[in-house]
């Protein structure tokens, strides 16, 4: 056992700081505890721990009947994790890097995300599929990719990335609790920073986005990594007296078409920041659903500020590639001088 | 080059099964051979959009169906399992409303019925049952989970892979290869390498049975075997059934492109229901007043299914937006409404 809390009720009481991983550590294994059909698995999660040891002691804890290995191959691990739903588990798999998530797109897609509505609900898929996400770790091809419109585009998923520990913790419990299949990613280039905030149950619904940073001139728009970088780029702004408003948000799908559009009637601006690439991204729908639902707000066309439309590239073009603090305040001046 | 393989299949009907079971094995082989005609003729009238024939496979199914465990054991088909359904009892007319495309995966209740959605994926379910089979030893219960898949699957990777975790696991799983020799219009010899599908159980740890696909009763036996072993803790096995796709891949296809109908003539002469009957016959299991008898059942029972799906009430529109989750989004509860205000009416 560990200083983390093991159930709900005392990591309410766990007020101290935490990693990202030791958060959703702390998830797995409270998610572990609370339900016996809760399995965790995938490429060495069990006696290694994961290779970012997110999953670190819980095969300890829970044995290898519920946090086990599986062979490496992410389609069968997937696969797997249908038959186990269709059995009456709550599966949670891991697949170990994002780009490793494309052998399993056919599982992901044409089983998981519709075996509830092809058994016209006699199947429900309560699968949490944990996806270490995203760049800024300057690893090898493949290990940095975000998939997040991907996914967003794909019937019967869900899809969150948490920004900070604390929320780690509350949306992974939130994912794995839900009957529906959650596509959970995870950025890795946040996993070591430690930030206080006490680890405690949900306290928003499926799809809430939050205001992590109030202001009045524009809104950054962001998720996972992106948003600390975001709060960063809102302190470099606020040194010029622009101040601006910071909304993480959160699920990915559903988007929080409400929050978003409450965002934009405070600030008549909008600057959309993800690391994946533009074309077809996550910002042109964020665009399209304020365009839809504040036009009258808006002052100006909303900004994407976005990966290149390239393959992510390898470790020293990486702070080219993501958007840096650089280019997303451009993009706000430009929103301001509209 | 297909048929030698067969030529050496010994004479069905051999074994220690009791009569009873025996005559049941031929009536589940006649129910789906009957329906599956009342199917190509409800395409043929416009019923049915399309349909995939079993013809010629109702030993390999039949056989490895009866030999499951109806409380216990758990089916994962692809598209083409009409005599599995027929067997394991499940709502043919709800079967049949796939082909009708009323639901994708049918109007059955997959989990009931133990016998999962249709699926078209082929290969894809196959994971499937080896998750579910994993998930019942974890759990301690007594089932085995099957696997349904054919020559052409079997080059899918997650055929492999799904070999791979049943044999790292030992999770008590059949792989039911039904090889019926032709993939949509390729052959055997330009879709399997080595030549035997069994011979890749060794590779994965697991016994590779190759059976006659058209003697039921070796069907019946080898699965039985295969299952008794699994639920004993034994593993999973892999059965290669040697069959034949008597029809086109489907109503949509023109199998006179690629195959000689010389070669359709002779699996014809290894009808599994022809065989069938003969054993009956010469080992006095059944006699002419049980054939009569038997086929007036079975097609009233067709003529039953058929009537009933052909007039299934079109699926309503609300339907499509009803299962795409347990707990619906607030966007497509609002796109269920466009579709209420602009399209329904």
């Amino acid at each position: 056992m560990t200083e983390l809390a093991t159930t709900p009720a005392s990591a309410d009481a766990t007020a101290s700081e935490h990693s990202m991983q030791q958060a959703i550590n702390a998830a797995l294994r409270t998610l572990l505890a609370e339900d016996p059909a809760t399995l965790v698995f995938g490429e060495d999660v069990g006696r290694l721990g994961g290779v970012f040891r997110v999953t670190d002691g819980l095969q300890a804890e829970f044995g290898d009947q519920r946090v086990f290995d599986t062979p490496l191959a992410e389609s069968g691990i997937v696969g797997l994790a249908v038959g186990l739903a269709m059995n009456g588990w709550r599966p949670v798999p891991e697949l170990q890097f994002d780009g490793f998530a494309y052998p399993a797109v056919d599982q992901i897609v044409n089983q998981v995300a519709r075996m509830h509505y092809r058994s016209r609900g006699a199947a429900p898929m309560p699968i949490t599929l944990r996806l270490p996400s995203f760049g800024g770790i300057q690893a090898p091809e493949h290990h940095g990719e975000s998939l997040e419109a991907l996914f967003a585009h794909v019937p019967g998923l869900k899809v969150c990335s948490p920004s900070d520990p604390a929320d780690a913790y509350r949306l992974l419990l939130q994912s794995v609790r839900a009957d529906d299949p959650v596509v959970y990613l995870e950025p890795k280039a946040r996993y070591w920073n430690r930030s206080p905030g006490a680890l405690t149950e949900p306290d928003l619904p499926i799809g809430a986005s939050r205001v992590v940073r109030e202001g009045r001139h524009a809104t950054l728009v962001a998720w996972g990594a992106m948003v600390h970088h975001c709060l960063r780029v809102a302190e470099f702004a606020a040194e010029d007296g622009v101040e601006l408003e910071v909304l993480d948000l959160r699920w990915l799908k559903p988007i929080d078409t409400a929050g978003l559009t409450a965002s934009v009637r405070r600030t008549g601006r909008v600057v959309v920041v993800h690391e994946a690439p533009l074309t077809a991204g996550l910002g042109g729908e964020i665009a399209a659903l304020v365009q839809e639902h504040a036009f009258r707000d808006l002052r100006a066309p909303v900004q994407r500020v976005t990966g290149f439309d390239v393959p992510y590239p390898a470790g020293p073009l990486e702070p080219q590639y993501l958007p840096n603090a650089d280019r997303v305040l451009l993009a706000v001046q430009r929103t301001l001088e509209f | 080059m297909h048929a030698e393989k067969t030529a050496q299949g010994i004479e069905t009907g051999a074994g220690t099964l009791a009569p009873e079971t025996l005559r049941t094995l031929y009536r589940h082989m006649l129910a789906a051979r009957m329906l599956d005609g009342e199917a190509i003729a409800l395409q043929r009238q416009g019923v049915f959009p399309a349909y995939v024939s079993l013809h010629g496979q109702e030993a390999a199914q039949v056989g490895s169906a009866a030999a499951l465990d109806p409380e216990h054991d758990f089916a994962f088909p692809t598209y083409r399992e009409l005599a599995v359904a027929v067997t394991m009892g499940v709502d043919l007319v709800g079967y049949l409303a796939s082909h009708r495309a009323l639901w994708h995966g049918g109007l059955y209740d997959p989990i009931a019925s133990r016998f999962s959605c249709l699926n078209a994926v082929v290969g894809g379910p196959v994971p499937h049952a080896v998750g579910w089979a994993l998930g019942e030893r974890l759990r301690g219960g007594p089932g085995c989970a099957i696997a349904y898949f054919g020559d052409g699957a079997s080059s899918e990777g997650d055929v492999h892979e799904a070999m791979n975790f049943a044999g790292v696991f030992g999770s008590p799983v059949v792989f039911f290869c039904q090889n019926n020799q032709w993939a949509l219009s390729v052959p055997n010899s330009a879709q399997v390498a080595g030549g035997s599908i069994a011979a890749r159980g060794a590779g994965y740890g697991m016994p590779g049975v190759t059976v006659d696909g058209q003697d039921v009763v070796a069907v019946f036996e080898a699965t039985r075997a295969a299952l008794e072993r699994a639920r004993a803790g034994g593993g999973p096995t892999v059965i290669e059934a040697l069959t034949y796709r008597v029809n086109p891949h489907s109503t949509s296809d023109d199998a006179g492109r690629y195959r000689d109908p010389a070669e359709e003539l002779r699996w014809r002469e290894r009808d599994p229901l022809l065989l069938m009957r003969r054993a009956l016959e010469r080992d006095k299991h059944a006699n002419a007043d049980f054939f009569t008898d038997v086929e007036d059942r079975v097609r009233a029972e067709c003529v039953r299914v058929r009537d009933e799906v052909s007039v299934l009430p079109p699926p309503d529109g609300s339907d499509m937006f009803a299962h795409v989750y347990r707990e619906p989004t607030e966007e497509l509860r609002r796109q269920h409404r466009v579709w209420r205000d602009e399209v329904e009416q």
